[in-house]
């Protein structure tokens, strides 16, 4: 392969390439033979697929990034949601900064419903997705397959058949050497760098166990609507349906439960625990848990006390707590102890914005034609680690991680309309089917 | 004879009145066992900003100016987790993501814990909330008691922390002192304390240096003291854009240098940087852990329109 002086292929040397080179090793950083531009110039075009509170954050922070970046391209299943976005985009007040040039979605380039991403996919060069992690396979999947870079939110999956078409996806988006960035912002936050630098250091030792937290109020509830089906109802209040959301111990706590999985190097054989939806009952709350409490197991003994709860006016607490051999991090103290003795403090002054950094540096990297992340199969192992937590509170069980995981479990709809049904539905109160430990069952 | 009497008396029952009403006093908030102290400041002036010689000072600070002040009361503590929950708990509240200008709204769930483990013990003083979000506690506050409290005026902050002293802290010049009065990143531990555990000034007012931030009325700008005219009454710079507003006093996580009395702090929309969602959050800071706010009251409550008017400037 030709390198220019800089010693990176220039980007038009990338385009001639791709066609010529069939997948190779991975190592990172290392210079890329997949097809970065499709542009005729030198800009990055973007698509967003999921265009909610996040979406737009995200579309966002990478027009910030500091590269030759364009938004070429929205998709959402509701045409008010991609409005609202578009209109915050290309607002003159937004208070993180001016990207209104950088935003040339024409009418023709706007995708409404459950297809819109494939088309908006074809026009763009790095896909930004942001549904509700249901989507996020099927969505992952053909971005890869048209050959693009992805940054995509966590979590990555619903259930464990969405986790292997992930796991086989992100396969083929290193065979492609596609840069595949994942919302798992605390990889991209300076003190938890800094922090796993040292654990790799040894100034822990071994890490022995962990306890992790996501106990908050919980997030917002959208009602039921005169005149909506329940796909449509489903789709709008997302957070409280399983195939869409996952349960909140995968939405919102994957990033504690990733913090652990991450500086152990490993992920959990199995999971037992126990949870349940003691003040939460509402119909409008769908079916999931407001409660869980999981103990999750890695090959070599050790522990990770995952605890997440979505109850107002109770204990908040989101943290991570790791033990060693030789110290014990504290991940929002950003420190370092032993016995008292502090070890390592970090200077919360020089704390980053992770969400901006994840971006300006997947967009740096595609810049200079550099492949350089590959996230997705940590994103899915994270993600399986929740959704296993989750199973092992629903069933009562002990979860084992291989078993769950090849089980070829899938809860998503067979098919996607708005007239279509969804896989669970309302009794004639409105009340949905709930998991009940020692009656729901996953394995005979 | 008779309208000079007539004078006289109005006069001196208005002193009988004012002495009588005017003076600290603790106000209850109604259908809780919460109360809150107010510490009655008298009327006066007071030289606003930092000299040249100042260690420590900014341009910000000056020039100097002789400003006078009509009588007030201030918080003697900053807000508390107690008092902001029977606000921020009340379900009867209807909870919106905007923030609602005609009506008393409240501030949506915290996604993630902006105590950040220094946890709501009801004598913590509350953090996190943007300005808008503390005029609205200020709003439903005014519909449960019938008083109008406010945030201070940037003027009124520095009044009430120098208590009479033209120094840069008010027990000196030199900071060694400091720890004395105020929890700052020496002696916090990273996290902010309990109101009222440390020495208050000399009107009796607690954590004006240190613990949390406090937020004003003001818009910020650079300029605004050469702007002022000397011997300015009740002098305020009114809000434009929701960036940069002034805020004052220190915090448990800044210097002893950002304790002095003149500093001031200019509020930026970095303090929300982590909102990963766009909008972005009107009610909380992701990155304002350090700010808090202190009630005033007006010793002369504005008629209803003017409160109206006011709260609908602010929380527009």
């Amino acid at each position: 392969m030709k390198t220019n002086e800089t010693g990176r292929t220039s980007r038009r040397e990338f385009v001639k390439q791709s066609s010529l080179l069939a997948g190779g090793l991975v190592a990172a950083p290392l210079i890329s033979n997949a097809g970065y531009f499709n542009s005729v110039d030198d800009t990055i075009k973007i698509a967003v697929i999921g265009c909610g509170g996040r979406g737009t954050g995200a579309a966002m922070q990478a027009l910030l990034s500091k590269q030759n970046v364009k938004l070429v391209a929205m998709a959402d299943a509701f045409r008010d949601r991609l409005d609202s976005c578009y209109k915050a985009l290309t607002s003159d007040n937004n208070e993180d900064g001016n990207v209104k040039d950088k935003v040339s979605v024409t009418e023709a380039a706007k995708f409404v419903g459950f297809d819109g991403y494939v088309k908006a996919i074809a026009l763009a060069d790095v896909i930004i997705l942001t549904t509700p992690p249901g989507f996020r396979p099927i969505h992952f999947a053909e971005a890869i397959k048209q050959g693009k870079h992805v940054f995509m939110e966590k979590p990555v999956a619903t259930d464990p058949a969405g986790i292997k078409k992930v796991l086989e996806t992100a396969e083929i988006a290193k065979q492609k050497k596609l840069n595949v960035v994942v919302g798992l912002q605390r990889h991209y936050q300076n003190s938890y760098r800094e922090l796993y630098k040292r654990a790799q250091d040894g100034m822990i030792g071994e890490l022995t166990s962990g306890q992790v937290w996501w106990n908050n109020d919980g997030v917002w509830v959208n009602m039921r609507k005169a005149g909506q089906t329940e796909m449509e109802y489903q789709m709008r209040n997302w957070y409280y349906f399983n195939w869409l959301c996952g349960d909140h111990i995968n939405e919102q706590h994957i990033h504690n439960i990733d913090v652990m999985n991450w500086f152990k190097g490993s992920y959990p054989v199995k999971a037992q625990g126990m949870g349940g939806r003691q003040v939460r009952t509402g119909k409008e709350f769908g079916e999931i848990y407001d409660h869980h409490y999981v103990e999750f197991e890695y090959a070599d003994g050790s522990i990770m006390n995952s605890q997440c709860r979505h109850i107002k006016g109770t204990y908040a607490k989101v943290d991570e707590m790791l033990i060693g051999t030789k110290g014990v991090i504290k991940c929002g103290d950003a420190n370092i102890t032993h016995k008292g003795k502090v070890l390592y403090q970090y200077d919360k002054k020089q704390e980053n914005d992770a969400y901006q950094t994840e971006h300006d540096e997947l967009f740096a990297a595609i810049a200079k034609g550099e492949y350089k992340f590959a996230d997705a199969d940590n994103g899915a192992r994270a993600t399986m680690t929740a959704i296993m937590g989750r199973m092992a509170t629903y069933s009562g069980e002990v979860i084992e991680w291989d078993k769950a995981i090849n089980s070829g479990i899938s809860i998503m709809p067979t098919k996607f309309a708005w007239d279509a049904n969804p896989p669970s539905l309302p009794d004639a109160n409105g009340f949905y089917p709930i998991a009940i430990p020692g009656v729901t069952k996953y394995f005979s | 004879m008779k309208s000079l009497f007539a004078i006289a008396f109005v006069f001196i029952f208005h002193s009988i009145l004012s002495a009588q009403d005017f003076k600290t006093y603790e106000q209850s908030i109604p259908n809780t066992d919460i109360k809150f102290k107010m510490v009655a400041i008298k009327s006066g002036s007071f030289t606003m900003g930092s000299p040249y010689s100042e260690t420590g000072r900014d341009e910000d600070e000056g020039p100097q100016k002789k400003v006078e002040l009509s009588a007030f009361w201030i918080g003697a503590y900053e807000v508390t987790f107690a008092e902001w929950d029977a606000f921020f708990r009340n379900m009867e509240v209807p909870q919106t993501k905007a923030i609602a200008v005609d009506a008393v709204s409240r501030p949506t769930a915290q996604y993630i814990d902006l105590t950040w483990g220094m946890g709501r013990d009801g004598k913590n003083p509350t953090n996190s909330m943007s300005q808008s979000a503390t005029i609205m506690y200020c709003k439903w506050l005014y519909t449960q008691t019938g008083v109008f409290y406010r945030l201070p005026t940037e003027a009124e902050w520095e009044h009430a922390c120098r208590a009479g002293t033209t120094t840069a802290f008010p027990f000196g010049n030199d900071a060694a002192a400091l720890k004395e009065y105020a929890y700052f990143k020496d002696n916090s531990g990273n996290k902010f304390h309990k109101v009222g555990q440390l020495k208050p000034n000399a009107w009796g007012l607690y954590d004006m240096l240190g613990n949390l931030s406090e937020w004003t009325l003001d818009q910020y700008d650079p300029k605004a003291y050469e702007k002022l005219a000397d011997k300015a009454k009740n002098p305020i710079t009114p809000p434009a854009t929701r960036y940069p507003r002034v805020v004052k006093g220190g915090s448990y996580l800044t210097d002893a240098n950002e304790s002095r009395c003149a500093n001031r702090v200019p509020a930026v929309s970095d303090w929300n940087k982590r909102d990963p969602q766009i909008p972005k959050s009107r009610w909380w800071l992701t990155d304002g852990m350090g700010v808090g706010f202190r009630l005033v009251r007006p010793v002369q409550q504005p008629t209803k329109e003017e409160i109206e008017k006011f709260f609908a400037q602010y929380l527009k």
